[in-house]
């Protein structure tokens, strides 16, 4: 208290006890911990009442029990009908991932696009992005994701007429068959000169950017590495006897066969989430453009830059820094949203672990917090590769 | 902090005011409610489904309805709970509804570990598959290959996965959450089966586009009791829901229907007499009034008129009786007699 | 001006010449198209290809929703081919309103009981009576405005929709001491009022402050609670509707708003609490809110459909719609959490600063200094929160509650409509709805962003 300096201060010790910040902080903490204690002491027991009063076994045994379903999508994890409920959860973890990402870029490469389109000195490109905003955000995703999945499958033809893509394989409503390549021997090599291609690319980008740094002169460094990712592995290819080849999908009764498959629940909730999200992600890119000082772009106009290398090289970069922090907000959400799955059929985490299983072994407790671990841990996974990007493209300050 | 105990108590208040007893007397309950609280599905037709104006019928709807006229001895005195497949053992449990008469299949391990009793089977059904005509498919054995869908958390998803494996045939699943999404994706033609309870496939082909280009196949891969579902350790309730069940079977049998209910009252028949109330106190034995079972023929009908109203021949969903004849009829519907 | 200051220079001109209209090509339509649209050759290319895009998706769009539509039948036959058993000729594809005006009763009012539903146009009547006028800045009585809004529009409400009439039975005694009734109830609420009478006399005496004030408050506090209890126990005549039967736009609203409503001051309690100087405070209100922005909503709804009803006592249960909406009140708590203090934020220290050199408590000062100016802040940020939850609410369907999406959906099941363009026309006109709502919402939250720019400036 402001009266803590004089020293003689015996005169009202309960007053004083009571009145003093510290204490009552203590008090108020103590009483704090105490009631959420006793909230989840509460809930515990009641839920173990109530558990063993319904006969419904607890503990996470039930990972090893066999699963007995089958789940169509499960293309990095191997799983049968006689894999367990652990098993699930990893292909369910697996497809939640896999949309994630696949959503992730999308969704960026269309936000950017859409909101840089919205900036444009072009009437119709800026208003046709606006519209696009205005429309896609307005509308729930999750009316999104049965718009796209159920109007797509309507549009697609059917499984015994698919639309034939030539060398690129197969469409119909079962899905995109695409060509699957088969590896002869001699391959590795392909592979090889792929990497040598790349890792060629990266030296040659950084010695590129040391000497333009020192000397000021430029290397076409795009084109030299888009030609030499190119013509490496095709020269390898050749040279080790193309042992390259492709497996066409072939229609059958019940649909095409063979070659690889992309799932139209697949296709929908990656269109509908990628869509809906790069929205949000268009206007975190305008805000993030429009927040750059007009004078920036004049100066770089004044230096001679063209309004492309203006955007790439002055203003985006700039723009990174106000862009990032609620993007990562946006990639947060689209992988929270990915769980809307369950409601398409695509076997993501929620669908097959907190839905399937759930139902199928009644263990509601363990199941949903195995399911809202997965989801945090994803979040924090997440947000700390985000902050690392962000501290790397923060302003350095000298 | 007065503010926080304030909440708090607000909090502590709701949760008693909102605290309805599931004690032990379920009839007690319901009695001094003044209606039966009952859980059905999210729209079934023929078996529970709401109309335009939100009324409900079905042979799960009939069957509490003939609780609700036992107990009260008027049918109308009903509640419906609309639950999804994940929910309604815990709404049962938790005491939310009174029964559960929702096309639940009756297996060991729900009846055994859950806490539950099934009361009764008022509908022997079996998994069966629908296909397109055009596919030209004659029999499940020739579906491999196919993609099949179907709802999550149902015994359905299990017994397709057991059957395709049994047979040694590929097959691709494609489970959805809600039955209405099952069935859009199978019309729009993502799937080349659709699998489900044989009854549900007469009931969801007819939300299906052209129902007529589409044929149930013959096999049938399961056993699929359906019953009412009531809590574990009250036995007098769970007599009057399986007593309910097997009073509209004995009516069927002793040919005592709705429209002559009450002028069979004066037939000589002793077990009619005993059926209808005119002798013996059958219904004092389970807490009701002794003309319980009059009262659900009268209102309700016997298991044939409820069967016929909303699956029979003459309706939309055209299921014949099969299975679920009389026993007499060669068919699996057998009740105990009343005496 | 007069001739003597001007030289005699006949041939210099004494006024200018008037400037030349610019030439045709800058100015116009011809003009705007130039700079706007062709000015340079991928300008022109893109403008191509967009113009292209709005002819590959507008047209088609329109014509299914307007020029193909059927707007008048009775059944199916109205909008099915005659392949199909309907009268439109093979190829047909367009909308069929008929059958979302068969409908809109239900997508409005779920299974509402029909002759009922004036209760329900009471209640939107009545809450839009109130909103109105607090969400135009100029109106005057905002405070009363607000007491109605939250204090008396949700008693109303809640009485109005379910008929109120609630069992008091009592919930403090057990059982075996009175038996369960009104006057238990009211013996009980005494009990409890005794009681807390009681901690506030300890309080404020342990306090040395006079007990008297604090009692009062909490005695009139309790009675506001009596009676709106009695109220809810109060039997109007209204005939109860069981939550089972709202549905509908309804049940979207309903937990739309109860969900921000209840959100507003859960969250504000946490933003409060992350920013104390408590550790225990703090550390519990960061768990709190990261771990509910951490999990996806739909994990929360399973959550309160599958395992609140495990935490519960024996016999105490929570109506389907109540535990819904307990999970979107406290997951969009969490999200309300950071919007406010993002406010509190934003403020000057010279606030806190200048608060607590008028000698103000801690809660005197958030009451009357920081948390009016944050709030005023952040208003933009809460009507955006609340578009995010209304479009949230569709979620609810997935857990089998019926709310609009969920009512659209469920109509499909109802084979007099059946048809291959039912769906597609129930998903147009709910996209429709929520477009509407949330474009006309955003459009709010643009229009007050800008007042308190400027208010600022």
């Amino acid at each position: 208290m402001a009266v803590a300096d004089t020293p003689a201060e015996a005169g009202a010790p309960k007053a004083a006890i009571f009145n003093d910040p510290k204490v009552r902080g203590a008090v108020i903490q103590i009483v704090l911990i105490g009631l959420i204690v006793f909230l989840i002491w509460g809930m515990v027991s009641n839920a173990a009442t109530n558990l063993a009063r319904q006969g419904i076994a607890s503990g996470f045994g039930f990972l090893n029990v066999t699963a007995g379903f089958g789940i169509n999508i499960s293309p990095f994890v191997d799983y049968a009908e006689t894999s367990s409920y652990g098993r699930v959860y990893f292909v369910g973890l697996q497809n939640t991932l896999i949309i994630s990402i696949a959503g992730i870029f999308l969704a960026t490469v269309i936000g950017f696009v859409v909101g840089v389109a919205r900036l444009s000195n072009n009437w119709v490109i800026s208003k046709l992005a606006y519209v696009y905003v205005e429309v896609m955000r307005n509308v729930p995703l999750l009316l999104w994701i049965f718009i796209w999945y159920f109007s797509v499958l309507r549009l697609l033809p059917d499984k015994a007429n698919p639309m034939n893509l030539g060398p690129l394989g197969l469409l119909n409503i079962a899905g995109y068959y695409a060509p699957k390549p088969i590896w002869g021997e001699g391959a590795i090599w392909i592979g090889a000169a792929l990497i040598v291609a790349i890792v060629a690319s990266l030296v040659l980008s950084s010695w590129a950017k040391r000497r333009q740094l020192a000397t000021g002169e430029q290397f076409p460094v795009f084109w030299t590495a888009v030609g030499m990712i190119v013509v490496l592995p095709l020269i390898a290819y050749f040279a080790s006897g193309m042992p390259l080849s492709f497996e066409m999908p072939t229609a059958s009764r019940f649909g095409p066969r063979g070659g690889m498959r992309v799932y139209p629940e697949f296709l929908g909730l990656l269109v509908a989430l990628s869509t809906y999200t790069a929205s949000y992600i268009a206007e975190i890119v305008r805000a993030g453009i429009l927040a750059i000082s007009h004078g920036q772009t004049e100066a770089s106009h004044a230096l001679g830059l063209r309004s492309g290398p203006t955007l790439r090289l002055v203003v985006i970069p700039q723009a990174m820094r106000v862009i990032i922090p609620p993007m990562t907000n946006q990639y947060l959400n689209l992988t929270k949203n990915s769980s809307l799955a369950v409601a398409i059929a695509y076997p993501d985490l929620v669908s097959v672990f907190a839905g399937t299983t759930l139902n199928q072994t009644g263990q509601a407790v363990e199941v949903l917090l195995m399911t809202m671990l997965t989801y945090l841990a994803l979040s924090l996974i997440t947000s700390l590769f985000m902050n690392w990007f962000n501290a790397k493209m923060a302003l350095v300050e000298r | 902090m007065t503010k926080k105990i304030l909440s708090a108590a607000l909090g502590l208040t709701v949760a008693g005011l909102l605290a309805s007893g599931a004690s032990a007397a379920t009839l007690d309950d319901v009695k001094a409610k003044g209606f039966v609280q009952c859980g059905v599905s999210q729209g079934l037709p023929g078996f529970s489904n709401p109309d335009a104006q939100g009324n409900w019928t079905g042979i799960d709807v009939d069957l509490c309805k003939a609780v609700a006229a036992a107990v009260f001895g008027d049918a109308s005195k009903v509640k419906f709970t609309p639950l999804s497949a994940k929910e309604r053992f815990t709404a049962l449990q938790s005491g939310e509804v009174d029964v559960l008469s929702r096309n639940t299949t009756w297996t060991m391990g729900r009846d055994t570990s859950l806490g539950l009793n099934f009361a009764g089977v008022n509908y022997y059904d079996g998994q069966g598959f629908m296909v397109r005509k055009s596919l030209g498919v004659k029999s499940a054995l020739e579906l491999s290959g196919a993609s099949v869908c179907t709802n999550t958390g149902t015994t359905t998803e299990l017994n397709v996965a057991d059957y395709f494996r049994a047979n040694k045939m590929e097959y691709e699943i494609v489970a959805f959450e809600k039955a209405d999404e099952v069935v859009s994706a199978y019309d729009a033609g993502r799937c080349d089966v659709y699998t489900t309870d044989q009854s549900g496939l007469y009931a969801q082909r007819l939300k299906l586009t052209n129902p007529d280009e589409h044929v149930v196949l013959p096999e049938i891969i399961s056993k699929e009791p359906l019953g009412p579902v009531v809590r574990q350790g009250d036995d007098q309730w769970f007599n009057i829901v399986k007593w309910t069940h097997f009073a509209m079977i004995n009516a069927e049998e002793l040919g005592v229907s709705k429209a002559n209910a009450e002028e069979m009252k004066g037939s000589d028949n002793p077990e009619i007499k005993r059926l209808l109330g005119v002798e013996g106190e059958f219904g004092a034995a389970i807490g009701l009034s002794n003309d319980w079972a009059y009262q659900i023929v009268s209102q309700v009908g016997n298991y044939a008129e409820v069967f016929n109203a909303n699956v029979g021949p003459d309706t939309p969903l055209a299921i014949a009786r099969g299975t679920n004849a009389l026993w007499s009829a060669g068919g699996l519907q057998y009740a105990p007699p009343i005496r | 001006m007069s001739q003597s200051n001007t030289p005699r220079t006949s041939f210099v001109r004494t006024e200018m010449v008037g400037a030349e209209p610019a030439p045709a090509s800058e100015v116009g339509v011809v003009g705007w198209m130039r700079h706007h649209l062709f000015s340079s050759i991928p300008n022109t290319i893109l403008t191509i290809f967009a113009i292209y895009l709005v002819w590959v998706i507008v047209p088609p769009l329109l014509d299914f929703a307007l020029f193909s539509a059927v707007w008048s039948g009775e059944n199916r036959e109205a909008c099915t081919t005659l392949v199909q058993g309907g009268v439109q000729l093979d190829g047909w594809a367009g909308a069929c309103w008929p059958y979302i005006g068969d409908y809109i009763s239900q997508f409005i009012y779920g299974r509402y009981p029909f002759d009922q539903i004036w209760r329900v146009n009471l209640v939107f009547f009545l809450f839009v009576v109130g909103l109105v006028p607090i969400l135009i800045p100029s109106v005057p009585y905002k405070r009363e405005n607000a007491i109605y809004l939250f204090g008396a529009f949700p008693v109303l409400a809640f009485i109005l929709l379910s008929g109120g009439n609630i069992d008091l039975n009592g919930f403090l005694l057990p059982d075996s001491v009175m038996a369960p009734g009104f006057a238990k109830f009211i013996v009980d609420f005494l009990i409890l009022t005794a009681v807390f009478c009681l901690i506030g006399y300890g309080v404020a005496r342990g306090t040395d402050s006079p007990p008297m004030p604090m009692m009062r408050g909490i005695a009139m506090g309790f009675a506001i609670l009596l009676v709106v209890i009695l109220l809810f126990g109060a039997d109007f005549g209204l005939e109860t509707v069981e939550t089972e039967q709202w549905g509908g736009l309804l049940v979207t609203l309903v937990i739309a708003v109860t969900g921000i409503t209840a959100s507003l001051p859960i969250g504000i309690v946490l933003a409060l609490g992350r920013r104390s100087q408590m550790p225990a405070v703090r550390l519990f209100s960061v768990i709190f809110i990261e771990f509910w922005r951490g999990v996806p909503l739909i994990t929360v709804l399973f959550m309160s459909s599958v395992m609140l009803p495990l935490f519960l006592p024996e016999g105490v249960t929570f109506d389907k719609l109540l535990r819904a909406l307990i999970g979107v009140a406290l997951f969009s708590a969490a999200y309300m959490a950071e919007v406010v203090r993002g406010g509190i934020q934003a403020l000057p220290k010279g606030q806190y600063e200048g608060a607590m050199a008028l000698g103000l408590s801690y809660w005197q000062m958030m009451q009357f200094i920081i948390l009016p100016q944050a709030l005023k802040l952040v208003i933009p940020g809460i009507v955006n929160s609340f578009i995010a939850l209304f479009k949230d609410t569709t979620l609810v369907l997935i857990i089998g509650l019926f709310d609009f999406l969920g009512m659209i959906q469920s109509s499909y099941s109802d084979s007099t409509w059946a048809s291959p363009v039912q769906s597609l026309t129930g998903y147009l006109f709910a996209a429709l709805v929520y477009w509407l709502f949330c474009f006309s919402m955003s459009r709010y939250s643009l229009f007050m962003e800008k007042r308190l720019d400027t208010s600022r400036r």
